[in-house]
């Protein structure tokens, strides 16, 4: 009995160290892995907007933190990290010049009336149902790609909070596409 | 004693309604600044701008129907078309009733924002909407008249993005500040202020 007792313990300290050794090599390996993007979208612009913005939700699974210093994309000439908030108001919209802080083991949530990459000098409208390649970098985790999805205008994907209650229903039902009217 | 002490607690019981009767005093006071009677006579003018068909429009061109006035920029990103956005779903659900009201977009950005460009911008949403621009006088002068902030921020790479109020005005047909429609207000809240505007539209 002593014996098996013995055995199953140490075969269960080696099946934790391998399960160690097994989640943590790809962690030590690829630095980047430390960041995910989730759900990038941008919405669809206006005829002849030459601005547009992406949101996203950045994950940081690393103990340090990190930071989002700069965006570049095909679609527009200049991108920047914006942050916009409605004061008594009145909106106020300013570039991050030092980028934007993603807390160690925490997310920080771009979305409309919020945090957002801004493009600047569209080349053309973006398009409900198209998508463009994104890459951002990271002050820590370097650059990582993404394709950002284009949704219709109005869009929204709050996970939970403020957006969900009463107007996110009524945002997607207002028209799948950009353009509401004929003329 | 006895009588001594049932005086105090009368005191105290005055004492403590005055204190009531005091704060809902100050707070009906508070309240009726904010929709105060200064507040209705100040906003509002005559004004002289470009509409986005090339036309020369005046407050007088809105006489007649109530009307929804929102300042913004077509450089603005991300408040401007969700605001144009929601405004047509809103004008959408008004139905018959959408006719009643005038509904205008003021760029406050007459720089970059041309009769062209407000145009082809507004073609995007409810064909209600209409655009108006002028030269940076004229729409300093309308802004004024209307207590609308707006402010050109540089950036570090020349450009440069507007601050502004991102709030829809509501105004009757007498040209009489009515409510404002606030940011990310709910639809029925907006819907319902909207029909309560075209309810003001005199009926000949």
């Amino acid at each position: 009995m002593r014996f098996t007792e013995t055995i199953m313990r140490s075969f269960s300290k080696l099946v934790v160290a391998a399960a160690l050794i097994a989640f943590a090599a790809p962690a030590l390996a690829q630095d980047s892995s430390s960041i995910a993007v989730e759900q990038p979208y941008a919405r669809a612009t206006p005829a002849g907007a030459k601005t547009g913005a992406v949101y996203m939700t950045i994950d940081n699974k690393s103990g340090t933190a990190d930071k989002l210093t700069g965006a570049s994309s095909d679609v527009a000439d200049k991108l920047q990290i914006h942050q916009m908030k409605v004061e008594n108001g009145v909106m106020k919209m300013r570039e991050l010049p030092d980028g934007l802080p993603v807390p160690a083991n925490g997310s920080v949530v771009l979305k409309p009336g919020s945090y957002h990459v801004m493009l600047i000098g569209l080349k053309k409208p973006l398009t409900a149902g198209e998508s463009f390649p994104l890459t951002l970098t990271f002050a820590k985790a370097g650059t990582i790609s993404v394709t950002v999805p284009v949704q219709a205008m109005g869009a929204s994907q709050d996970k939970g909070g403020m957006g969900n209650m009463g107007g996110m229903g009524n945002s997607n039902s207002g028209g799948g596409m950009g353009k509401m009217e004929m003329k | 004693m006895r009588a001594r002490q049932w005086l105090l607690m009368v005191c105290a019981g005055l004492f403590g309604f005055a204190v009531v009767a005091l704060c809902v005093v100050y707070a009906v006071s508070f309240r009726g600044a904010g929709h105060g009677v200064a507040g209705i006579a100040a906003i509002g003018g005559p004004f002289t701008l470009t509409d986005d068909t090339g036309a020369t429009v005046s407050e007088k061109t809105l006489a007649g129907k109530p009307y929804a006035m929102y300042f913004g920029y077509t450089f603005c990103p991300d408040v401007c078309p969700t605001t144009l956005f929601d405004l047509s779903r809103w004008i959408k659900k008004l139905g018959p009733d959408a006719d009643k009201l005038n509904y205008v977009f003021v760029t406050v950005d007459p720089e970059r924002d041309t009769v062209k460009s407000m145009h082809a911008y507004l073609s995007s949403f409810d064909q209600h909407i209409r655009g108006y621009t002028g030269t940076p006088a004229q729409i300093a002068q309308i802004a004024k008249e209307y207590r609308v902030y707006y402010k050109k921020i540089p950036s570090a790479d020349g450009g440069y993005t507007m601050d502004h109020s991102a709030i829809i005005y509501l105004m009757g047909p007498d040209d009489k500040f009515v409510t404002v429609i606030p940011y990310q207000e709910d639809d029925a809240s907006a819907v319902a202020k909207l029909k309560n505007l075209a309810a003001m539209t005199p009926t000949s």
